[in-house]
């Protein structure tokens, strides 16, 4: 075997990923400052909401209105959620906004219980891997959105 | 919320150095394999992990991942659909009767849907006063099977592998794999060559901060050899788990640590424990804000057919919105 050899399908293999990953990824930063409003075919992602059993519904945060957690929350939400519901929260190409009614009068329980089982057919992955204060943390932040009236920007 | 920015951002120290420290071991793997007198695949594989992180450290923005401290084990947890984790694993492993080796691996995980997750690995290994060698490629599913979480949360794993004999990366034990079947040189090893099936039922329960998984696995390989049993089990926790306020590499929340235990169960002629080999693992993980995880996991054997000590350690970095990146790229719609 002779090392000049990088046109074998090995070789060609490597060359398609590279490429992939080189070549491709400036325009990354295009796809993600997309800030349009979810689509009609995100509708799901609301009608989840109504899903959350009475149980889960009724549960309380722990952390409400705790403006540490509220902090953590955001920067968690930067961690976990930004890449698809968008920096302000104001919804992307691969999921809805947060923004919006349906979210944010659902309780507080609710949007744990969405979190934690996530919309997996539909394309949101389950989020139990976050421990639960760290859930309960994240809801803090997306329920400030509405006690501090600013939800274009979210809480400053 | 006075004082806080909610969503800090900017690249932090440690993540540089993690760029930095892999730059230097893959260019330590280049020197050694030089050295060592490598095959054409084995520079291939090098060459490929050096321009994929050095791609991704130039050009690809950062996510963070929360990814689990396992090296063997898998939770139930997949990768997020449309985002690529670039994964490198090393194992540095004890020989008696032959010579020390060094394994190692790079993933290209990738989330398909919320359910499926794709991954390909190609391995090799150079072993010590021996040579380096490619050894491998395996090409690995995950499927969901529940819409909810439950108590245990089961995922399908179905893999197909095509290697010779020289593999060592011992990402999984199965049957009556013991270190003896090490002790041959690179060349003999290398003859023997496999496609094989495997398939996990990969149960994991995540209660209290505290992930328990357990894996049972079947083997089947191609050349009508016969079905081949094993197991892993992990249990893990991070730190701590409620989030610090502030963006940090080394708060507690950000480390995860462990400990995995695995082995191989026999075959379908020969079902049990004896002749084969077991390990126990600690291991830890620090996911950085930066996108990086870095993995550390130190091994033991069990028994008498089981290498001594095994010290395996990794590094993946994960690109976010990977398949909108390909949509662009193929002409996709916009």
């Amino acid at each position: 075997m002779r090392i000049g050899t990088l046109h074998s399908s090995f070789g060609r293999l490597g060359l398609v990923i590279v490429a992939c990953l080189f070549g491709l990824n400036a325009r990354m930063a295009s796809a993600q400052d997309n800030n349009s409003p979810a689509t009609p075919n995100q509708k799901w992602n609301y009608d989840e909401i109504s899903k959350a059993p009475e149980k889960s519904r009724v549960r309380q945060n722990p952390f409400e209105s705790d403006p540490a957690a509220i902090a953590a929350g955001g920067k968690l939400f930067e961690r976990n959620c930004a890449e698809c519901h968008g920096k302000k929260a104001e919804g992307g190409k691969r999921a809805p906004s947060l923004l919006r009614d349906e979210v944010q009068r659902a309780s507080p329980g609710t949007l744990f219980w969405v979190i934690t089982n996530g919309v997996v057919w539909h394309g949101m992955p389950v989020w139990s891997k976050l421990p639960e204060p760290q859930r309960w943390q994240i809801v803090a932040f997306l329920k400030a959105f509405k006690s501090t009236a600013t939800p274009a920007g979210g809480p400053r | 919320m006075a004082g806080h920015h909610p969503f800090p951002s900017g690249p932090s120290a440690p993540g540089g150095i993690a760029k930095l420290g892999v730059f230097s071991l893959v260019f330590a793997l280049v020197r050694k394999n030089f050295e060592a007198g490598c095959t054409p695949h084995s520079l291939r594989i090098v060459f490929l992990v050096f321009l994929g992180f050095v791609s991704s450290s130039l050009f690809c923005p950062s996510s963070f991942a929360q990814e689990s401290p396992y090296i063997v084990t898998y939770d139930h947890y997949l990768e997020e659909p449309g985002s690529l984790d670039v994964e490198y694993f090393s194992t540095f492993g004890t020989q008696r009767a032959g010579n020390d080796f060094h394994a190692f691996w790079v993933e290209f995980e990738y989330g398909v849907k919320a359910w499926w997750t794709t991954e390909l690995y190609l391995d090799g290994q150079t072993t010590f006063g021996d040579s380096t060698l490619f050894t491998g490629a395996r090409w690995e599913n995950r499927f969901r099977l529940l819409k909810h979480e439950h108590v245990v949360n089961p995922v399908l794993y179905i893999e197909y592998e095509r290697k010779n004999g020289a593999d060592k990366i011992l990402k999984e034990v199965e049957g009556v794999d013991v270190e003896s079947d090490f002790a041959d040189s690179n060349a003999a090893l290398r003859q023997e060559h496999s496609n094989e099936l495997e398939f996990k039922l990969l149960l994991s329960a995540t209660y209290r901060g505290w992930n328990f998984a357990l894996n049972p696995l079947a083997a089947k390989n191609l050349s009508n050899n016969p079905w081949e049993f094993g197991y892993a089990v992990g249990t893990s926790r991070p730190i701590a788990l409620k989030a610090s306020p502030n963006r940090c590499s080394f708060c507690p929340e950000n480390f995860t640590a462990g400990v995995e235990m695995y082995g191989g169960l026999g075959d379908r002629y020969h079902l049990g424990l004896h002749n084969t080999s077991q390990y126990i693992a600690p291991v830890s993980a620090w996911n950085l804000p930066s996108g990086w995880t870095l993995r550390l996991s130190p091994g033991f054997g069990l028994n008498g057919n089981s290498h001594r000590f095994l010290l395996r350690w990794g590094v993946s970095h994960e690109f976010s919105g990977f398949s909108e990146v390909l949509g662009h790229f193929f002409g996709g719609r916009q």
